[in-house]
């Protein structure tokens, strides 16, 4: 099997975010980036597929130099090849959905993963613009998924449960949390992955489709009020929030 | 502007966040004087759909199809594509639900469309449409603008006002519904509902544990009082690592973002992430032995104090109040 892990390198989730010069983005500095936590179940569900199967994962990401850093930890957890698209300006999903697809055409994967979404931006919409730009089948939001062949049984969290969702490969899904459990990079593979070549690939520019005009942080709270410090203080409460803020 | 709504239904109900959208589309249309079409996709859908006058819509469309009683990825991406070329919408709005989230980015896709994912405001400036949307699990919001003739926006749920119905109802004209086998590519064949569970996401109000509960066992006075209220039960993250509880559960930056009426936070300290997750609900209250957790800086309300005294008693209270 071929299987394509698409990867992004973003803040970690314990980041304190400010807001940077231009008003758009986040201020950058000092902040630690490591690979999407939703990604590492992408690559995780590859390495397994590829375990049983036989076959290559290749990790991809789009993105500047520091990218490499993400790809290398996805070829310390056992990834055959990784690429760079390599493109330090901004781009919108659809932009980075386009420079995917077409990377990935030129692979004819079995499969594409990705995590349900990147933390920073929140879209969850780069890996079924892939999959509509590759005319391929895409289920979203995977907590557990058999292959049989061509054929897939994915389910897929949904409001209050789960969808069993039937497809063919080759498809593309999105990972969530609870679909495997991310293998540790070993000490060899971690050492390995130094030395390991990342490919390098400038994707063609694509017209952006939506800006970013402000970012903003939101507004902060007023202190609220500490109605007590023991059982007593509960009658006031529901007062409160009966009379005050009317929500029960 | 032309205003198609993808007014999502589930077992022939249809979802809160519809009607939101459906509201929110008729407010649109009003600004820029054009007009709100909502369509509705599925099997039997009719009677469903004809309620939707009442939250605003000028007309309701139906894809009623045997082979859309199940929810198919490519067939209502395709579908939703199809009706907004062929009544030259200028927008598509639907709920950022499961649902919406999946099949939203493939319609924006097919409709060559700017797509903003899971907005908390939507408003018209000198006759465009500027939508407001979080990111990074709602650390900060950025306002988008989408350079498209068509643009497709998601609504977050529980956000939009759906108000209440005027009473009115239309006739769904049925537009017509012509799949191939490739179109159905992706088909759902069943789903297996957490009996009875109302999820985070679309709440009205959460009642969250945190690690401070000391043990799984615990959770069941979080569960009583949720259900008292007709709520959710939500978890922090380390309650989820801890296998306490459901992964679906999860409230932050790495689980469910949440905007409820009625947020209670117990045993919840307040991590970022967490903070992230759920600081846009619009009242929330703390319940927490540690006067310095950072959970009191978001909450209106806060009781320093042992939960496991308070929870069973806030419980007893709201019954009293709610005469149950």
């Amino acid at each position: 099997m071929k299987l394509i892990a698409c990867i992004n390198h973003v803040p970690d989730t314990a980041t304190r975010v400010s807001i940077g010069a231009d008003g758009k983005s986040i201020d950058r500095t000092g902040v630690t980036f490591v690979l999407n936590p939703y990604d590492e179940f992408a690559v995780e569900q590859c390495l397994r597929l590829k375990e049983k199967n036989g076959g290559e994962v290749i990790a991809v990401s789009l993105g500047g130099d520091a990218h490499k850093e993400t790809l290398r930890k996805a070829l310390a957890m056992g990834v055959d090849k990784a690429v760079l698209l390599k493109d330090d300006s901004p781009r919108d999903s659809f932009a980075v959905a386009h420079a995917l697809a077409e990377y990935a055409k030129a692979q004819s994967p079995d499969a594409i993963f990705f995590g349900k979404q990147s933390v920073d931006a929140d879209d969850a919409a780069v890996g079924p613009m892939v999959a509509e730009l590759l005319g391929m089948p895409s289920v979203t939001v995977v907590v557990k998924m058999d292959v049989n062949g061509t054929d897939v049984v994915a389910e897929r969290e949904i409001e209050g449960g789960r969808e069993v969702v039937a497809t063919k490969l080759p498809a593309v899904f999105t990972a969530q949390k609870g679909l495997n459990e991310p293998r540790y990079p070993s000490l060899k593979g971690i050492m390995a992955a130094k030395s390991k070549l990342i490919e390098e690939i400038a994707p063609a520019a694509v017209p952006a489709r939506v800006q970013v005009t402000a970012m903003r942080k939101p507004a902060s709270k007023n202190p609220g009020k500490i109605v007590g410090t023991d059982v007593s203080a509960v009658p006031e409460l529901v007062r409160l929030l009966h009379e005050e803020a009317r929500v029960i | 502007m032309k205003i198609l709504i993808f007014a999502e239904q589930r077992d022939l109900q249809l979802k809160k966040h519809a009607l939101e959208a459906v509201r929110t589309g008729r407010a649109l249309a009003d600004q820029t004087g054009g007009e709100a079409v909502a369509l509705v996709i599925g099997q039997g859908v009719k009677n469903s759909a004809a309620t939707l006058a009442g939250f605003g819509a000028h007309r309701v469309l139906i894809a009623d199809d045997a082979k859309l009683a199940a929810y198919s990825t490519t067939a209502y991406a395709k579908i939703i594509a199809d009706v907004a070329n062929a009544e030259h919408a200028d927008v598509v709005l639907m709920g950022a639900s499961a649902m919406g989230k999946d099949c939203a980015p493939r319609a924006a896709v097919r409709l060559e469309a700017g797509l903003a994912s899971d907005c908390i405001a939507c408003t018209v400036e000198n006759g465009e449409i500027v939508a407001t949307r979080p990111v990074y699990a709602g650390k900060a919001l950025t306002d988008i603008r989408i350079s498209t003739a068509v643009k497709v926006l998601t609504l977050r749920p529980n956000v939009f006002s759906a108000g209440t119905s005027s009473g009115a109802t239309a006739t769904p004209a049925p537009v017509s519904v012509a799949l191939t086998d490739a179109d159905l590519a992706t088909v759902v064949t069943g789903t297996s509902k957490s009996a009875g569970k109302m999820d985070v996401a679309e709440a009205d109000i959460i009642v969250t544990g945190g690690r401070g509960l000391k043990g799984p066992e615990n959770f069941g006075m979080i569960e009583e009082l949720a259900g008292v209220l007709g709520g959710a039960v939500g978890a922090s993250r380390a309650v989820v690592d801890a296998g306490w509880r459901p992964h679906e559960e999860q409230v932050g930056q790495t689980g469910k973002t949440v905007s409820p009426s009625l947020y209670i936070a117990v045993a919840v300290s307040g991590a970022i992430q967490h903070l992230a997750g759920m600081s846009s609900s619009k009242y929330i209250v703390a319940i927490n032995k540690d006067k310095d957790a950072p959970i009191f800086q978001v909450a209106d309300y806060g009781i320093v104090g042992d939960a496991f005294e308070i929870v069973p008693a806030l419980t007893q209270e709201t019954k009293k109040l709610l005469g149950k």
